[in-house]
């Protein structure tokens, strides 16, 4: 049975079947508040990996084949290397898209830094030289030692060398998220075992007379399981509105701006967090059933 | 149909009852009599499984109850009304849900069984009381709500803990030709009672085997009664 028709099977019941149970008690408002609770710290949790998870692919694809060329010569020499770093890159196996950067994109790189009103041309900056790596891949030792040969001033930059930290603190980012995530149905399936004996606890009289009338523990189990599992499924929902709408609400300067201002949803990414209610609702499901076969077991 | 062969229970390492081999058979009357504390009220748990015996085996319409499961046991249960010395009512649920108790937990609760209850509650006259709460109800008709819910599953066997042990003699009177007709209806019956008085009436009008409980045994009464 797939999650989902186990969830919808333990709402169904019927209404007559659910009565035998009393309604109320602080159980029903300890599991809408945790339920609620950690549905609004899941949407968040989703955010944090998703967010860690674009920005890992986003570095990926981006940085996984490029490469920065930087000419460092006095000013007379300059366009001399440039030329000269242009053609052994052209002749390079493995490397493609090769193109020095234009005054006017230098100057945006700088902009955050010095403003924009930077004088590039009395200035002695280095000539950046971008291009990228086929699928074969270049010799990187050997393409260094014929620039310091035939162009003295450039310095290669392989973007993997420090693209791998940036991965794996990306990647670590995206795992903490997802271990939120599973801490917090943790928690819920805690808190939502311990609401459910508190119940069962409360209601050892009418298990008595459910039993003396030929209820069997299964038909028991049942009524506290949809019970609980219809009030983490509202719970949730409720909880899980809030974050969609607390994430919506944050600023967001796109992916750009990193993990902490884009930490939001991106087109299909917006419908994740409608599982979480369905899986707090499991979660509640698998905690009340486990918790009632424990405790009818125990009573006799 | 309830069988117990060499039984015998102990509680808080005393024994209360005894070595008792006893049948009863369908379509059965019986009364249990004895001393308060004598072990009317165990004795009857031992006849629907809501205890098991400490030695020798109690069968329950062919089947020894020691090899059954409590699910085992929840099923035979529906073929025993028992009628409860407290009642044991859910306060929460109408008298009519109340009743209907042993149809909702056996998934029998349908249109046809709710006529049935209808006409059930009019039989033991408390029709009218059906919407209210058993902290509603008087002493007469709580033990008449437990006697509806006793038969509503039409059970093979009745089982009544005092059942008149909180009503006036006229309702004691209406709740025994209650029991006595659902006995010429072809049900066993068994009630435990220290009334002597209601168990004369009975003789007066049925077969019936009287059984007393006296140290610990079980014994067929004598004459005297």
């Amino acid at each position: 049975m797939t999650a989902l028709a186990r969830i919808l099977d333990a709402l169904k019941g019927d209404a007559a079947a659910d009565r035998v149970v009393p309604p109320a008690g602080f159980t029903v408002r300890l599991t809408l508040f945790s339920a609620a609770a950690m549905a609004f710290l899941a949407v968040f949790a989703l955010a944090l990996s998703l967010a860690a998870g674009r920005l890992a692919d986003r570095w990926g694809e981006e940085l996984a084949r490029g490469a920065t060329l930087r000419i460092s010569a006095p000013a007379a020499e300059m366009d001399r290397q440039v030329a000269a770093a242009l053609r052994v890159l052209e002749q390079t196996p493995g490397v493609a898209d090769v193109r020095a950067l234009t005054e006017d994109e230098q100057r945006a790189l700088l902009e955050p830094w010095f403003g924009p009103d930077l004088p590039l041309d009395q200035l002695p900056i280095p000539q950046l030289i971008a291009f990228s790596e086929t699928s074969d891949g270049y010799d990187a030792a050997g393409l260094r030692l014929r620039l310091q040969a035939e162009v003295p001033g450039a310095v290669l930059d392989d973007h993997r060398r420090w693209r791998r930290p940036l991965m794996a603190a990306a990647s670590g980012l995206r795992l903490l998220g997802w271990t939120a995530l599973a801490l917090i149905f943790g928690a819920l399936a805690a808190m939502v075992t311990l609401a459910a004996n508190a119940a069962l606890a409360a209601n050892a009289q009418v298990i008595t007379v459910l039993r003396l009338v030929g209820a069997t523990d299964d038909y028991i189990a049942g009524a506290f399981v949809r019970r609980f599992t219809l009030r983490a499924l509202v719970g949730a929902a409720a909880g899980t509105a809030l974050g969609l709408g607390a994430v919506a609400l944050m600023p967001d300067t796109g992916d750009a701006g990193g993990v902490l201002t884009g930490l939001g949803f991106r087109g299909g990414h917006w419908l994740w967090p409608l599982l979480v209610p369905p899986l707090a609702a499991l979660v509640a499901l698998l905690a009340t059933r486990m918790a009632s076969k424990r405790v009818l077991g125990g009573l006799t | 149909m309830i069988s117990f062969e060499q039984v015998a229970y102990s509680y808080g390492g005393g024994e209360l009852l005894s070595d008792i081999t006893l049948d009863l058979a369908p379509g059965s009357f019986h009364f249990l009599t004895g001393p308060s504390g004598a072990g009317k009220t165990t004795f009857l748990k031992l006849c629907y499984a809501a205890l098991t015996p400490t030695a020798g085996q109690v069968t329950l319409f062919g089947q020894p109850v020691g090899d059954m499961d409590r699910d085992g046991v929840a099923h035979l249960r529906r073929r025993i009304g028992v009628v409860h010395q407290d009642c044991q009512f859910l306060d929460h649920l109408s008298v009519a849900e109340n009743v209907a108790l042993p149809l909702i937990v056996s998934g029998q609760d349908t249109p046809a069984a709710r006529q049935d209850l209808e006409e059930l509650l009019s039989w033991v006259g408390l029709a009218r009381r059906a919407r209210a709460l058993p902290p509603e109800l008087s002493g007469g008709e709580r033990q008449r709500a437990a006697l509806a819910r006793a038969l509503i599953v039409q059970p093979d066997a009745i089982l009544a803990d005092e059942p008149t042990g909180n009503v006036d003699w006229e309702m004691s009177q209406r709740l025994m030709t209650l029991l006595l007709e659902l006995n010429r209806m072809g049900r066993a019956v068994m009630i435990a009672t220290h009334d002597l008085s209601l168990i004369r009436a009975a003789k007066s009008q049925v077969q019936t085997r009287v059984l007393r409980i006296a140290r610990r045994r079980v014994q067929l009464a004598g004459a005297d009664l």
